[in-house]
């Protein structure tokens, strides 16, 4: 059951990823997420479903996340609404296309289709003999995309062009001063958010066995919560613990979940009051972050 | 080098708070000149500077930079010529991340290549530039810019600036928020720069006496116009009262504000 726990941590945790860099480094607070992310599982399902090679799946799935992210930063743009708004906008419009991906269905089963984690668990039992658990298997597979995807992003923030998406969301005059154009870089970072988002969806929808119109629902809220734990467990400017953080936060968030699922009943917890329980939680977090920095300054005085 | 040709500028055209800000100005900014411009509040200094940077667009008229009209080019394209400090020592860098990696942003403008291009030798060059500011920065690549002072944090922008070796150089009062120690070192160290490597600049400034003591050329400006326009010889012989005088003189009214003569 812990490595459950674990393998969902980790799904997630890439989705979180993707929620941090619109959030906490581009200050471009982001809702597509609740629409890319059934999009990855959409895609990959149905791609996979109709005989497409797994990777290739996978990869269209990260180019439509990449491609709402676009679409979300360029109506941000052009239009100048805020982006609150334009990710609203198309998240909206994702559920329908959701839908239509799927094949005019809400839902989309995965049982006998070759998936990554099939393959996955065939070529290491093929290696260390059919006695191994296949969910420790896919544990471990899980642990080493994660960190795969964790290590790309760290090396792409200290690129010149990662790092100018950092000064972005704190200066973006001084982002225009150097000569780059911030709508662009606008749709470089929030697409890259997506594409990581819809990844992880569509690895979501390989480890649950299905492809759901209504898995991004409250996407957002489970990424910030993640986000935002992760903050108390470690401070730091560098951004390889940053991104750490993120994956811990996620793990932690999933951890409480868990434990709301099958403990909660004792004080009369059901299913039904997660969300409400992810929405204290947030508020919770934000009413830490003031305190702690109130006893900060008072200190300093 | 500049030229700016009869532009206008009009804020909230067509309503009741229309505000004619920049009226038929004209301009030529010569490479190597170091102009000082005054005026009260509301001459339209900022906003002059606002659009030589393409941070807005005039109404009317045109502006060039070596021969080439870039009216109409947006500000991030023009941001490849010109170097631009605000009064804000904040606007100028990126407070949550460290000095090494604003300045990697900053060494070279324009296009980001996905390449790391922060190495050991970078990082020596970084450090031996940074001595020239004499604050001791060179040991602090590693901390966040937030954590410095705003003087600090002003004079790096002013190092960085340079660095990235702009045709122009827009200084907006850029000192005007910094306490008088911090102000006078950043101002020195622009007057350092400017003449070490020969920038071409226009400096925003309220304090009578530096416009006078730096620079080749004094622009005066009233209500959206170039009213006065010294160089030189002329501009060395210039002192506050002559300058408080020539302003009665043109506009048959007192210079107002009291602030300008007052900050010293």
């Amino acid at each position: 059951m812990i490595e459950g726990i674990f393998v969902e941590g980790l799904v997630y945790g890439m989705m979180v990823l993707g929620v941090f860099i619109t959030f906490r480094i581009l200050d471009f607070p982001d809702l597509t997420v609740d629409g890319s992310f059934p999009l990855g599982a959409a895609i990959f399902a149905s791609m996979a479903t109709s005989g497409f090679p797994v990777l290739f799946a996978v990869f269209v799935s990260f180019l439509g996340g990449v491609l709402c992210g676009a679409i979300t930063a360029l109506i941000h743009n052009k239009l100048k609404v805020p982006s609150l708004l334009a990710g609203i906008l198309t998240m909206t419009m994702l559920y329908s296309v959701n839908i239509r991906v799927l094949g005019n269905k809400a839902n989309l089963p995965l049982l006998g289709t070759e998936t990554s984690l099939t393959r996955v668990v065939d070529f290491a039992q093929r290696i260390f003999g059919t006695g191994i658990s296949e969910s420790w298997i896919i544990l471990v597979f899980f642990i080493l995309l994660t960190a795969g995807i964790k290590i790309i992003l760290d090396l792409f923030f200290h690129t010149d062009v990662g790092l100018t998406l950092g000064a972005l969301g704190s200066n973006e005059q001084m982002v225009v001063s150097q000569g780059v154009n911030p709508e662009i870089l606008k749709m470089t970072g929030v697409g890259l958010s997506n594409g990581i988002v819809a990844l992880s969806g569509a690895f979501a929808a390989q480890y649950q066995g299905f492809a759901d119109v209504s898995l991004g629902q409250g996407i957002v809220i489970t990424g910030l919560a993640s986000v935002m734990i992760g903050e108390f467990i470690i401070h730091s400017n560098r951004i390889e613990l940053l991104t750490l953080r993120v994956i811990l936060g996620s793990l932690v968030f999933k951890g409480i979940m868990y434990l709301g699922r099958y403990y909660g009943y004792y004080i009369n917890l059901t299913p039904n009051d997660l969300k409400l329980i992810t929405g204290l939680m947030i508020i919770l977090s934000l009413f830490l972050t003031k305190w702690q920095k109130a006893q900060r300054t008072e200190r300093n005085i | 080098m500049i030229r700016i040709d009869s532009i206008h500028k009009t804020f909230y055209k067509g309503t009741v708070n229309e505000n004619h800000v920049i009226k038929n100005l004209s301009l030529t900014v010569n490479k190597g000149d170091f102009i000082t411009v005054i005026g009260s509040n509301g001459a339209g200094k900022t906003t002059l500077l606002n659009l030589i940077s393409g941070n807005l667009f005039p109404d009317e008229g045109h502006i060039f930079i070596e021969d080439l009209d870039v009216t109409k080019v947006p500000e991030y394209k023009r941001a490849r010529y010109i170097g631009r400090i605000f009064q804000n020592p904040l606007m100028g860098t990126a407070g949550n991340m460290t000095l090494e990696d604003n300045m990697v942003i900053c060494h070279k403008k324009g296009f980001k290549p996905l390449k790391i291009s922060l190495n050991a030798s970078l990082r020596e060059t970084f450090q031996e530039k940074l001595k020239i500011l004499g604050m001791g920065l060179e040991n602090r690549l590693k901390d966040n810019v937030g954590l410095l002072s705003g003087g600090q944090r002003q004079a790096l922008t002013l190092l960085m600036m340079v660095l990235s070796q702009p045709s122009l150089v827009l200084l907006d009062e850029h000192t005007a928020a910094l306490d008088p120690k911090n102000a006078s070192l950043v101002l020195d160290l622009t007057n350092k720069f400017v003449r070490e490597f020969g920038l071409t600049t226009m400096m925003i400034t309220h304090n009578m006496h530096h416009a006078i003591s730096y620079g080749n050329r004094l622009l005066m400006m009233d209500d959206g116009e170039i009213i006065l326009d010294v160089i030189g010889e002329e501009k060395s012989r210039l002192t506050v009262d002559k300058l408080v005088a020539k302003f009665h003189e043109i506009k048959k009214r007192d210079f107002e504000s009291d602030e300008v003569r007052l900050a010293e």
